[in-house]
């Protein structure tokens, strides 16, 4: 049985160490902060110039200054500092954020990513993408196995414009995880979703892996 | 004498626009958004603008009332996809759009008002976003040259403002405001409370007055949400991002 989006996010959240400084993603990437285990110290990031996430706010007490990056309202906790976009992102860029999750459209056996923008579609633009997957320290990418056609996402090579070139670190999907050796490859499967066999996840991928179960 | 402040945004962009120019607009979505000198930018209806600006606001607010009213001839931003109008205009190609990743777009300002023509970045390296762009390596990676932005005019939103110009922003309505204000040829401020000078602690702005050219006490702030996100009464900390 393949693994729900919460089970996925889960699978990340193990990733997180006690102290990381972590940029989430929108989408599948959100969840990760309501399956960070208790006990740990972890702040979250948002690009838009706040460190130190706290909860959605209680209805009636929005502030219209007061959003993440996904432009919804947010709160403040007691360790929340704010700082200008081009700070925020010599954070992400600089090497000083432990890790970045994000969804994602393609990722290739080599670790480049390709999350931002579908030729012949609204070009909508890349927002802080191409920053993260450069800068962080390491790159989880959370996105189901294969497009909804069944056409895989795991290629041997990106066919959509790329966000990135030889930046993953981790694939979680609703079938697995994949990890990369070091960056740039090779890539191995490393654990299987409940119930999804090797056979399964071999006809499913593209990209060359090895087996490391 | 110096004298910064105006009375209102008309007023304050009376001969500083004109068709043509290149803005930049401070702002993350509708957060931190110039919201009275967009209004006066509408009224005095000059045509052909260039924005730099992160976004291009939504449909009937923000950047978007200049798009739906065809002022707008291109955007420098680095994420577009909350507006329709946007969408039409430029698969019509009535609108010119430039994406930059948003943190190249930001240090791009910086580097602009700081004097700065040019930085290396590993941000968009092997993506179409480096295609064209001399690249070069440091300790073994590859970096791609990105060039500093200036602008003809910048506008700015703060939260509180002295006589001076010196601005103190609020929480994440800082965004771009603090960059863009070093980087316009002319920069116009508006801020929710406009003191004297001494009014401020000297400690706590964050944009000094020397970049800041016209100030004014803004009125009306909508403040719009884009993405209304609650917790019911009671329910568990969930963390929101």
């Amino acid at each position: 049985m393949a693994w729900t989006r919460e089970q996925m996010a889960e699978r990340a959240a193990r990733q997180i160490e006690d102290g990381f400084y972590v940029n989430l993603g929108i989408g599948i990437p959100t969840l990760v902060a309501n399956a960070v285990p208790e006990g740990m110290t972890v702040s979250f990031q948002s690009e838009n110039g706040m460190l130190g996430i706290g909860p959605f706010p209680y209805e009636g007490e929005e502030d219209p200054d007061l959003i993440n990056a996904g432009k919804q309202t947010i709160t403040e906790i007691d360790s929340t500092s704010y700082f200008s976009s081009a700070d925020a992102f010599g954070m992400i860029r600089g090497g000083h954020m432990d890790l970045s999750i994000l969804g994602s459209m393609q990722v290739s056996e080599t670790g480049d990513i390709a999350n931002w923008t579908v030729p012949g579609k609204m070009v909508k633009g890349m927002g802080g993408a191409m920053d993260l997957v450069a800068g962080a320290k390491r790159v989880i990418v959370i996105m189901e196995h294969t497009e909804k056609s069944g056409a895989p996402k795991l290629l041997s090579k990106c066919t959509l414009p790329l966000t990135g070139t030889k930046v993953v670190d981790m694939v979680i999907t609703d079938l697995g995880v994949f990890a990369f050796e070091k960056r740039g490859g090779p890539l191995k499967l490393v654990e299987l979703a409940p119930g999804v066999t090797l056979e399964d996840i071999t006809a499913k991928t593209e990209a060359k892996f090895d087996v490391a179960l | 004498m110096r004298n910064k402040v105006w009375a209102d945004a008309e007023s304050a962009l009376d001969g500083v626009v004109k068709d043509g120019m290149v803005i930049m607009a401070g702002g993350f979505g509708l957060c931190g958004i110039p919201e009275n000198i967009i209004r006066a930018l509408l009224k005095a209806g000059v045509k052909d603008l260039t924005f730099i600006s992160n976004n291009c606001g939504v449909d009937d607010f923000g950047l978007g009332l200049l798009l739906a009213n065809g002022q707008v001839k291109k955007m420098i931003s680095s994420y577009v996809g909350e507006n329709k109008l946007f969408e039409r205009l430029y698969l019509d190609g009535k609108l010119e759009l430039e994406l930059n990743p948003q943190g190249t777009l930001a240090e791009r300002i910086r580097a602009g008002g700081a004097g700065i023509g040019g930085f290396y970045t590993k941000t968009g390296v092997g993506t179409v976003v480096a295609e064209g762009k001399p690249t070069r390596e440091f300790d073994g990676e590859t970096y791609v040259l990105e060039t500093g932005l200036v602008a003809d005019l910048a506008i700015v939103k703060a939260w509180k403002g002295d006589k001076e110009g010196n601005l103190i922003y609020r929480k994440t309505a800082r965004n771009f405001n603090p960059m863009m204000a070093t980087a316009g040829k002319v920069t116009v401020a508006e801020v929710e409370e406009l003191v004297d000078v001494g009014g401020l602690d000297p400690d706590q702005i964050h944009t000094p007055g020397l970049f800041v050219d016209r100030i004014i006490l803004g009125h009306d702030y909508e403040k719009r949400i884009e993405k209304v996100t609650t917790r019911p009464k009671g329910a568990a900390t969930a963390e929101a991002r």
